[in-house]
């Protein structure tokens, strides 16, 4: 195939400890030593999706080349190695969430099927009329509206947690929504829309205190923070693999072994029982209970190479890397005559939203498109935020392990030329 | 390529800038809502109408440059024409935005040509467009909110 994919030991990303060799790491990403419109590409839309190394793309390409193989079905060579390979991207994500147990991973499509899972269990058969979710007022919609159809569905109601006017969720408030009503809290942990981190320990503790399990939407948090499942003591942490390096199509929802256990089975099909008859069926444990049929054996393969080549360049120091972006975005677009920041909590990570007065944020978007700079303009499936701040779309760039002080500088270059094109 | 001044031309920036016909207008014949999720962007669209001629257009609403010059530029383009020459402009004004290889009537269309650029950005089609999907709907007396999406 291609020859970007030949590896070249020269381009390995710098290892933990090292200094952190942004320029290095770069090149272990085919795709950013592209131009864009004869610029070279800035890319500030990893919210949406982050690119992916070539470890990553090895890997799927090994697998299809060398090892491909439905999984846990032949009991030949290829179809064992092809299992081995999947069973060990579970581990990798298990290791990587700091999971108890492996078989507490079911892969999924992305975090928004990870929680329709969750909801539809719900829905089908743990709430009845008069119970209640409590959503946060800062999810993404995917964190919402599985809720609302299972609400429709058990005829449950819906509570909402707000958050203040820097975007910091009213913990407070919590003490009042919980009840014995109370059946589930769904929560993000980074705000996709105003890059909030949440103080998951908190609210998961005094939601445990009333007996009522959380479910985190850790789709933000999972390329920007170091996540101790168990630590955090979530019941379902969910997210997507192409958020964090991996590839589109997979992703995982986390839950502890009883959590998972008392949901129903989401999809029938192969693979997700013990016997089937036409007189009755009996499902099979976790994991296999929640993975009916063929899974993305590719694309898991793909996402444990893509938590390993995190693991090799190191959370903690990606983590740090990035809060140095976002500092010294704070301050370029600070400088910006007209910007507003769109939540202003003080502990964010990875996104940092905003406005500029009298000009929409999708021509901002297309003026710095034209100069190869990609950001997002939108409400960013967070309609409840973009009310919350009385906008109806702001521009957003967020930021991955790649990116690069001189990148936030073209930022505000580019933003102080936006106002020049448009003369609003 | 292109340039983005191709897209931002000197009519548009200044139809943003200080959008005419811009309010409401009660009573009136014709009224229709547009709405783009994508970047949700709002427009209510106001006409009188008598006989077969379109007496005045007015417009209230939220959006970027290019669905706010749009939307302005249409009014002006509108008033004074019969339904049939309205119909007409949709017509023309859709080929000008979408069609890979436009057969622009420059004569009909006239400042309406200003959004000849837009065919080179396609994620901003809809922007453009909204106001005649608008106006579509209001004529033809449709009582759902038109959507882009
Ligand atoms: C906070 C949050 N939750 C959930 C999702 C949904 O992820 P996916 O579309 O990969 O299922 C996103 C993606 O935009 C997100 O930002």
């Amino acid at each position: 195939m291609s020859a970007l994919l030949v590896s070249d030991h020269s381009e390995a990303p710098p290892v933990n400890n090292a200094v952190y060799d942004v320029a290095r790491l770069r090149r272990a990403f085919p795709i950013l030593g592209r131009e864009v419109h004869g610029h070279p590409l800035t890319y500030l839309d990893n919210a949406a999706t982050t690119q992916k190394p070539k470890a990553v793309l090895e890997a799927i390409e090994h697998h299809y080349i060398h090892e491909c193989a439905n999984v846990h079905r032949g009991a030949y060579w290829l179809s064992e190695k092809a299992s081995e390979q999947y069973e060990q991207a579970r581990k990798d994500v298990a290791r990587f969430i700091h999971a108890a147990h492996a078989k507490e991973i079911i892969f999924v499509r992305g975090a928004t099927e990870a929680i329709n899972l969750v909801a539809a269990g719900f829905g089908r058969s743990l709430l009845k009329p008069g119970d209640e979710i409590i959503v946060s007022e800062m999810e993404h919609h995917s964190n919402i509206v599985p809720w609302q159809m299972c609400a429709e569905q058990s005829g449950a109601g819906i509570k909402v947690l707000p958050f203040d006017d820097r975007g910091v969720l009213q913990v407070a408030e919590l003490e009042r929504l919980l009840s014995a009503r109370t059946k589930l809290l769904a929560v993000t942990h980074v705000s996709n829309a105003l890059g909030t981190v949440n103080p998951l320990k908190e609210i998961i503790t005094q939601a445990h205190a009333h007996g009522v399990p959380v479910l985190v939407d850790g789709a933000q948090a999972i390329p920007h923070l170091p996540v101790d499942v168990v630590t955090l003591d979530a019941d379902y942490y969910v997210f997507s693999g192409h958020k964090v390096y991996g590839p589109t199509g997979i992703g995982v929802l986390y839950g502890k072994r009883e959590a998972l256990e008392r949901l129903p089975p989401y999809q029938g099909g192969g693979d997700m029982i013990r016997t089937v008859s036409f007189e009755k069926t009996t499902y099979a444990p976790l994991p296999a209970r929640f993975e009916a049929g063929t899974p993305d054996i590719a694309g898991a393969i793909g996402l444990g190479a893509a938590l390993r080549f995190v693991e090799s360049v190191g959370v903690e120091a990606i983590s740090r890397h990035e809060a140095m972006l976002m500092a010294e975005a704070k301050q370029v677009l600070s400088d910006i005559p007209g910007l507003r920041l769109i939540g202003t909590a003080p502990h964010r990570a990875g996104v940092i939203s905003f406005t500029l007065d009298k000009v929409h944020p999708h021509d901002m978007a297309t003026i710095l498109d034209r100069q190869g700079i990609a950001v997002r303009a939108g409400h960013h499936c967070a309609q409840p935020v973009m009310k919350h701040f009385g906008v109806p779309a702001t521009a957003r760039a967020s930021f991955a392990m790649y990116n690069t002080l001189a990148e936030v500088q073209a930022l505000g270059a580019a933003l102080r030329h936006v106002r020049e094109v448009l003369r609003p | 390529m292109t340039d983005i001044a191709d897209l931002y031309q000197e009519l548009i920036l200044d139809h943003n800038a200080r959008p005419r016909n811009n309010g409401t207008l009660t009573p009136c014949s014709h009224q229709a809502e547009g709405y783009n999720p994508l970047c949700g962007d709002t427009l209510t669209l106001y006409l009188q109408v008598e006989g077969d001629i379109i007496r005045d257009v007015k417009f209230v609403g939220s959006g970027c440059a290019i669905s706010t010059a749009s939307t302005s530029l249409m009014t002006t383009a509108l008033k004074g024409k019969t339904l049939a020459q309205a119909e007409s402009l949709y017509r023309a004004f859709h080929e000008l935005v979408t069609s890979e290889s436009p057969r622009a009537d420059e004569a009909l269309l006239g400042k309406l040509m200003a959004f000849a650029g837009v065919r080179e950005f396609p994620s901003r089609v809809k922007c453009a467009t909204l106001a005649w999907h608008t106006l579509e709907a209001a004529l033809h007396a449709r009582k759902e909110p038109v959507s882009t999406e």
